[in-house]
Order: C-alpha cells, then structure tokens, then sequence
C-alpha cells in the first residue's frame, strides 16, 4: 500500500501545525479517515465514478452560480436582458453562464446515472435505506433548484413553465387556488414570484450541501456497496484505501466527464434549451408547445398521460415518492442484479420504460404519442407495485461469491 | 479497464441523445435545410464581409421595422469596422438622451458609439399601429431564439412563393414556405437589388438573406468565436491531461492485481 507521506495524521511525517490543531480539533484524522485510509470494496467499476462526479458538478454550479447571481437582477423588467448583458459585456460571462446552463444538464445526467447504478446494483437495501432516502432528498431538492433557476431569465418558456407547474397546486381540493395566490405572491406569475424564484433558488443548493454531507456519513457508516453486492467487511482482502485507489479512478472519471462537458460548453451551449427561452417573456402570448428541460419529462409524460388534473399530479410526485418504498417492495436479499436473472430483465425493461416517458413528454400529447405515454405511467407503476414485490420472492438468485477476491481472480486469469 | 470504460460511456451517451432529441425533433412538418456558413463547425469563423455586407441591409431594410436593442454600435467594431467608421456609423442617428439637461429637459442628440442600435418605434404599440397589427420582433437574438436557427432564418427569408392553387392569402398576409402555417405579416424584405453593395457581390435574395443571415447570427452569439477558439484549447487540455491520468491511474493499480 501507499507509504508516502502526507502531512495529516497517520502518516509517519509530523507537522509541528497540523499536530497543534488537530489536538483540538480533529479536522486532519477526520479527513485522513474519510478520504484517506476509507475502505473501499476493491471491484467497484465505473459506474461507481458517478458519486462524486455529482457532487463536484455541484460545486461547479453553486461557484458560476455564485458569479452569475453578482450581475443578475431579478425584476421582471430587467431579468432578460440583464442575462443578455452577462452574454455581451461581463468579462467571460457567456462562459459562466454556458457552464452553470449546461451544468444543469450535467448535474442531471450524473445523477440519473448514479440513481440507476443504485438501482442495477440494490443499493437501497439494507443497511443503506436512509442513505437511498437521502439521496431521494437530493433528486427533490435537485428538481426543485433546477425548476426555479429556469425561470430566471425571463423568457418565454421561464413564464409559461412556471406558470404550468405553479398551477399544478391549483389541483388540491378546498385549498388549491390560495396557495397558487401564495406562492405566487399575486394573481398571477409576476414580479413578486420571480424575486422569491431567485431567493429560493440562491437557498436550496446549500440545503443540497448539507443533505449530501448527511449521505455521505451514511454512506462511510457501512461503506460503499460494490458489483457483487456482497458484504466487504468479512474479508481484509476485499477493501483498499480510497486513496489513492479510488482518488485516481475517479480523477480519471472526471477527466473523461469534463471533456464531455466542455464539448457541450463551447461548441453546442443551447443544445439542451429550448430557443423559444430567448423570446422575452410575454404573459399575453402561449408558446405553441410548453415543455420542461430533458430531465423533468419523464414526470411530465406521467403528469399528462392521467386525463383527471389531481390524479396526474398525484400520479407525477407518486413516481417519485415510490422510489422510496424501494427498499420494502424488493424484499430479495441479494443486492447485485448481476444474480438475479429476472430483476435484471426487469431492470433494462424498466430503464427503456424511462426513456420511452422521456420521449412521451416531449410530444405534443394526443393519439400515440399520448397512448405510448399512458402504457409507459402504467409499466412504471406496475414495475414498483406489481413485478418487484413478486420477482423478489420468486426468484431463485444465482449463488453469491464468499467473497471479492474469490471472483476477481477469477476473471483475471480468464 | 479501458473496456470498461467504453461500456460505462456509450449508453450514456445513448441516453442523452435519446432524451433531448425528441426535444428538439416536436416542432413540425416544415423542412429546413442545411446551409453552410462560415461559422458552421467547431472551428467556423464570421466571414467579416458577410458581416458588413449583412449589417448594411439590416441598416438599410431591416431597421425600417426591427429593433435590435441589445446590441450596441461599439459592438461593431466586431465586423471589421474601425473606431472612427463606428463613430460615424453611431453618429448618424440622433437619440433621445436619457439623462435631462440643466434645464431638466430631454434633448435630441447624436447617437455614440457606446448606445445600443437605435429602435424604429417608441413601443410596440407604435409599432404594431404602423405595421397593419403586426409586432416585428427585436432581431438581437432572432437566430437563437427560432427552432432550426440560422438555416431557419434563411430558408425564411428565401421562403416567399406564390401561394399554392385553393389557398387565400387574406389582404396584408404574405404566403411563406418555411413559416408555420405559412401566412406571415412580413411582406418579402428582399428583392433583387434591393441594396447596392460596395464590393461587387452578387445583390441576388439568395445571397442579400445569407449575408443578412450572418449578420443577425453574430448578433445573436457575438461571442461565438473566442468560445470555439477557447473551447479547442480547454478540450485539447483535457484530453491529455485524462490521458496522463489514465496512465497514473494504471499505475497506481498495478500492484494491485
């Protein structure tokens, strides 16, 4: 293993400083446990890479978004064209603002990614519900900051996206119409909604700070789960040190994303928006076609394919709110889908099933595109409510490793 | 590993196109084909006559009706242009002040190069009064803000046809190839001739509308070419600086296995 020294604790090299306040305020044993010596299952792969991704996509967004909120103003008089002057005369400011609009994308995709390995992988199941769980928080918290940062710019698709999902609360029984009122801070999308718009969207990423730190304490209390889905803590052999295994792998994954990233950035900015968004907004002119950014879709093909306003609402924040029952309606005790012959069909069926509402969401919703959108809201729901719960207690999974190193020799001389 | 790797990528790759294609593919029946333009590509540059040609019958036809509020005359020292032809270009529209005089009134002034491209109308109102109901949209950001961009814009602007047999074109109503539903308030802007270029080029509306094309597109992503010129440099980066990873990476592994 790595010898080298590191001037934080536990290595053999002392610094007169670092020793000082560590005595009194652990901060370099901390570190040193929890990105140093952290053992981590040997065989993870690359999908394993999208953790930490997320969370410096994160970081990106709240820094540009830091610098984009200095020469931002959240009037509705100014909101547009004030974006416009970030374009044309901040110094880089096109550049910070193509990042922190791409970042969206970005932040999205990794996380998308990230849910599906958990989901490939059973990573939800125990001991990890709460950590699954908090993650369910981020991906709200996520949908939410991702909603509100798209209106601020002011254009057309801002307006009239804030003015479908604002009503959406109209749906609640008895007390619908006042709390669009409330939320809105009128009769209507207005200047009080964009100035709390802008507030809240400034908030909710340090509440998604602090709910990520909380998924990662859960995540170091039982440790990352792994391809085999088996327990690592039998065998010494099975874990390495995160660093400078993992701090290199995933060094090399964020080499990979960047480049992606930056295609996008600088040769393809609006591929992602929708071109309609650099119309001022218009309260008095509907777009022809009103549709959420790519990630929220899926939710959007659900809410649309129910033909009763409250039961598609319900419906909508249902798909989202099942994921977490997960743990309880997949009673299998095997975690990896790699043993599990029928859950692992299921898996793929379930992944294309997303991306059919994806597709479904976009389409103007009438004829096939709506009745496709109907059978994929109906599989959705069957596969958590229906096919899990069955396929978890009939299955026959095929027999786990003892252990990591048993299989991964294995492979290795094959 | 590098296997691997190319397993993790491609399906997610997958996904993204799957996901924002459909997006983008909802807008309709009408076909907009593909020109290409100086500035089409990852290393595509404005062609600064184009430019010049473009800003000439934005000036000279465009600007009858269309504002472009957010760009500046300083803006044109872009195309080409020199401080002082951008002085005089400035110079000769006469703005409104914003800030009153000592006497608290609002004076008529010459334009500087430092305001924004002077409007045709006080407001849409006016602007709607004078153009039989029709608001001629601000053209700053006309190529970003349409569904095909650029090519969309062109095929536009060279979309103007006789109306097919059986379809009534209602008084005031242009039929128009590429604009959905095809019936436009905007009579046909260009016709042969319809400005005289200083450099010889052709006047023909196939070449006025892509010279105007370039233009309004400069105007919509002034800053196109110092992003792709940046964008070389920071993906080149990247890549060898993942490669010298990848190799770290492998590395660090070895002694592992």
């Amino acid at each position: 293993m790595s010898t080298s020294s590191n001037p934080a604790t536990g290595a053999p090299k002392k610094n007169g400083i670092v020793e000082w306040i560590d005595y009194r305020l652990p901060i370099f044993t901390f570190m040193n446990h929890e990105l140093r010596e952290y053992p981590t299952p040997k065989n993870l792969n690359y999908w394993w890479n999208f953790g930490s991704l997320a969370g410096i996509v994160l970081v990106v967004m709240i820094l540009s978004g830091i610098f984009l909120a200095m020469n931002y103003t959240a009037h509705v008089d100014h909101a547009f064209v004030s974006v416009e002057r970030i374009m044309r005369d901040v110094n880089y400011g096109w550049l910070i603002r193509y990042i922190h609009m791409n970042g969206a994308s970005m932040f999205f995709l990794v996380v998308y990614i990230h849910i599906f390995r958990g989901l490939y992988y059973g990573s939800y199941k125990p001991p990890r519900e709460l950590l699954w769980w908090l993650g369910l928080v981020i991906l709200i918290l996520m949908m939410a900051t991702a909603f509100l940062g798209y209106v601020l710019p002011w254009g057309q698709m801002s307006f009239w996206g804030a003015t479908v999902i604002t009503n959406l609360f109209s749906a609640i029984p008895l007390v619908g119409e006042p709390i669009v009122t409330w939320l809105w801070g009128g009769f209507s999308v207005d200047n009080p909604t964009l100035n709390r718009f802008f507030s809240l969207h400034y908030l909710l990423p340090f509440v998604i700070v602090g709910v990520v730190m909380l998924h990662l304490v859960a995540l170091h209390t039982h440790g990352s789960n792994n391809p085999l889905g088996i327990d690592t803590k039998k065998n010494p052999k099975d874990s390495i040190p995160f660093h400078p295994y993992y701090t290199v792998k995933d060094m090399f994954g964020l080499g990979v994303f960047l480049v992606i990233y930056a295609a996008f950035v600088f040769f393809a900015p609006n591929f992602f928006g929708e071109p309609v968004n650099y119309v001022p907004a218009n309260p008095l002119q509907t777009p022809s076609e009103i549709v959420p950014e790519w990630y929220l879709l899926p939710f959007y093909a659900i809410l649309r394919s129910i033909p009763d306003k409250l039961a598609g609402v319900i419906a909508m924040f249902g798909a989202i709110f099942i994921l977490f029952l997960l743990p309880w309606l997949d009673s299998s005790k095997v975690r990896s889908a790699t043993f599990r012959p029928i859950y692992k069909q299921l898996f793929w069926i379930f992944l294309v099933d997303c991306i059919v509402l994806g597709w479904a969401g976009a389409q103007h919703p009438e004829g096939a595109p709506l009745l496709i959108g109907r059978l994929a809201t109906a599989y959705y729901f069957l596969h958590f409510i229906v096919l899990l719960p069955l396929v978890s207690k009939f299955e026959k999974p095929r027999a786990l490793p003892e252990s990591i190193s048993t299989p991964v020799l294995k492979t290795e001389k094959a | 590993m590098s296997i691997n790797l190319r397993r993790a990528l491609l399906p997610a790759l997958g996904l993204l196109a799957a996901l924002s294609v459909p997006a983008f593919a909802a807008e309709g029946e009408i076909k907009i084909p593909k020109q290409s333009w100086s500035f089409s590509g990852p290393l595509g540059t404005y062609d600064r006559a184009a430019l010049q040609r473009g800003f000439q019958i934005y000036k000279e036809v465009c600007s009858a009706c269309h504002a472009m509020s957010l760009v500046a005359y300083r803006n044109l020292t872009a195309l080409g242009f020199s401080d002082a032809e951008v002085k005089a270009i400035a110079a000769s529209v006469e703005v409104q002040d914003k800030e009153p005089n000592d006497q608290g009134e609002y004076v008529m002034r010459q334009g500087r190069a430092a305001d924004h491209f002077k409007a045709p109308f006080a407001n849409e109102q006016a602007a709607r009064a004078a153009n039989n109901g029709a608001y001629p949209p601000d053209l700053s950001l006309i190529t970003k803000a349409r569904v095909g961009g650029s090519d969309y814009l062109y095929a536009l602007l060279t979309g103007y046809k006789p109306a097919p047999a059986g379809m009534t074109v209602p008084d005031g109503m242009y039929y128009n190839d590429s604009f959905l539903g095809h019936l436009i308030a905007m009579a046909p802007p260009l016709s042969d001739g319809a400005v005289t270029y200083a450099d010889n080029t052709a006047t023909t509306v196939p070449q006025l509308a892509k010279d105007v094309t370039t233009f309004l597109t400069w105007a919509a992503e002034p800053e196109m070419e110092e992003r792709k010129r940046l964008g070389v440099k920071v993906v080149l980066f990247l890549l060898l600086m993942t490669g010298v990873i990848f190799a770290w990476k492998r590395k660090v592994w070895k002694d592992l296995h």
